[in-house]
């Protein structure tokens, strides 16, 4: 029996991370607010999207800050997004917003980037585009390299780089996924992401960390 | 290799159902958008575009439903437009499953409209659709009405206006090449992909592969559309990433 809580605060479209959770097999979804559910839950998804100004005043009102700190040492927790982003200590989006500090670190602005011949670069980074994975549960089934589908104009540049999963080329290399005890997050939308991405929910869910 | 550019097909959607006709062989419903969807997706598509021309209301909350059905079962990016003028438009569009929704005549009735959407959205799901028509050498207006009505607003200045307002990203159709299949207009598409910082999706006048890779060269696009050379079966979205990765696009062939 796998329920999943995925956590609403309010921002945005929770219908397609729910509808894939159950497509690869979680017995219940819940998008939820509620405590008493967010403990019931074996798992916890936070979402994000939108500006991580908003998205930390939503979490702080509605009491899912708490919820996300609580689960680092006990329950396993997926970040997608903003909801990788606000993990870190601070982001440079909305002129500084202090992010939820489970890990330190900052989330910067791709500001111009190029590619290898100088070109400029569109921002947001949007598409398909390559994670090169370190060793993790989370990429079982999955070849090292395979495209997912992004989209966001902030990066997370956490201070320890031993928590980067997943490493991602856009102008520079940025880490698009990482782990520590029983948080994993990914920059990419694995809901959107077609194949590799429902493998990568299916694995979440009987991940044991 | 780093990001890929992107294959979009885009579906005329009327109260529910496939219009302008896709005729694929085995399709047991060939009006369904979800059962159509779910074959491009299988096909390598990056992304899905639905575009809603239902003209009455009750058309309208059909597309809804559908958006609900098409998000349930197919797991990559899903765009909707068509007659969205509120920001209550938006956000029913969005709770259904859309990943963006594709403005058009409502940003320019009311040009705060973006920049107030993307302030509440984000701007990763506000995508601004232009209909271009060029008037000089050089020089494109934008125009409403299919086509038959001119705005008098330089297509190159609005484009650069709607996305440092807010607008993630371009989808850009010249009326003159739509429906000729002659090709896409590249020194349009070069302009508009030049003067913004977002992505810019190229559209109207695909008759061939050749015009899809040069969308993506001469033009600069980030992404191709395209309707009917996907829908009569003349070429498939595989067979399309095939021939475009040959020319040494990048493309995600791993689906």
């Amino acid at each position: 029996m796998t329920r999943v809580a995925v956590l609403d605060y309010g921002m945005g479209n929770l219908h397609s991370v729910a509808k894939a959770l159950e497509t690869v097999g979680a017995d219940q979804v819940w998008i939820t607010r509620s405590p008493e559910r967010i403990e019931q839950a074996d798992r916890l998804v936070l979402p994000g999207q939108g500006a991580m100004r908003d998205c930390m005043a939503a979490m702080t009102a509605e009491g899912i800050d708490q919820a996300v700190r609580n689960a680092l040492h006990r329950k396993p927790l997926l970040g997608i997004c903003v909801g990788m982003q606000a993990l870190l200590g601070f982001s440079e989006e909305n002129g500084g917003v202090d992010g939820l500090g489970l890990f330190p670190g900052t989330v910067r602005f791709f500001g111009s980037p190029q590619d290898h011949d100088a070109r400029p670069l569109k921002v947001p980074h949007m598409g398909w585009n390559e994670v090169w994975q370190t060793p993790h549960p989370i990429w079982e089934k999955i070849p090292n390299g395979s495209r997912f589908y992004f989209v966001h104009s902030y990066y997370c540049a956490p201070e320890n780089p031993s928590i980067s999963i997943g490493q991602t080329e856009y102008g520079l290399n940025y880490c698009s996924a990482l782990a520590h005890e029983h948080v994993v997050a990914v920059q990419f939308h694995p809901e959107k992401s077609a194949r590799h991405g429902l493998q990568l929910l299916a694995n979440f869910l009987s991940w044991n960390p | 290799m780093t990001l890929a550019k992107r294959i979009i097909p885009c579906l005329d959607v009327d109260s529910g159902r496939v219009v302008k006709g896709v005729r694929f062989v085995d399709l047991r419903d060939a009006g369904d958008p979800v059962e159509i969807a779910r074959r491009y997706d299988a096909a390598g598509a990056d992304e899905i575009t639905f575009l809603d021309i239902s003209a009455s209301h009750e058309g309208r909350s059909t597309t809804l439903h559908t958006v609900e059905r098409m998000a349930s079962e197919v797991f990559v990016p899903l765009t909707v437009g068509g007659g969205i003028r509120t920001e209550h438009d938006i956000r029913a569009l969005l709770n259904a499953g859309a990943d963006k929704v594709s403005i058009n005549s409502a940003a320019i009735s009311n040009p705060d409209f973006v920049p107030r959407a993307a302030d509440r959205f984000g701007s990763q799901c506000l995508v601004i659709a232009i209909d271009a028509k060029q008037v000089a050498e050089g020089r494109w207006e934008i125009f409403t009405h299919g086509g038959r009505r001119s705005t008098g607003i330089d297509a190159i200045e609005w484009a650069v206006r709607m996305t440092e307002g807010g607008a993630g990203e371009v989808l850009l159709t010249s009326m003159d090449a739509d429906g000729t299949g002659q090709g896409y207009d590249l020194a349009l598409t070069r302009a508009v992909s030049d003067a913004v910082r977002v992505p810019v999706i190229a559209s109207g006048g695909v008759g061939n592969l050749e015009h899809l890779a040069q969308g993506l060269t001469k033009g600069r696009a980030d992404a191709v559309l395209a309707a009917s050379i996907f829908h009569f079966g003349q070429h498939s979205i595989t067979e399309a990433k095939q021939y475009l990765q040959a020319q040494g696009i990048v493309m995600r062939m791993d689906y």
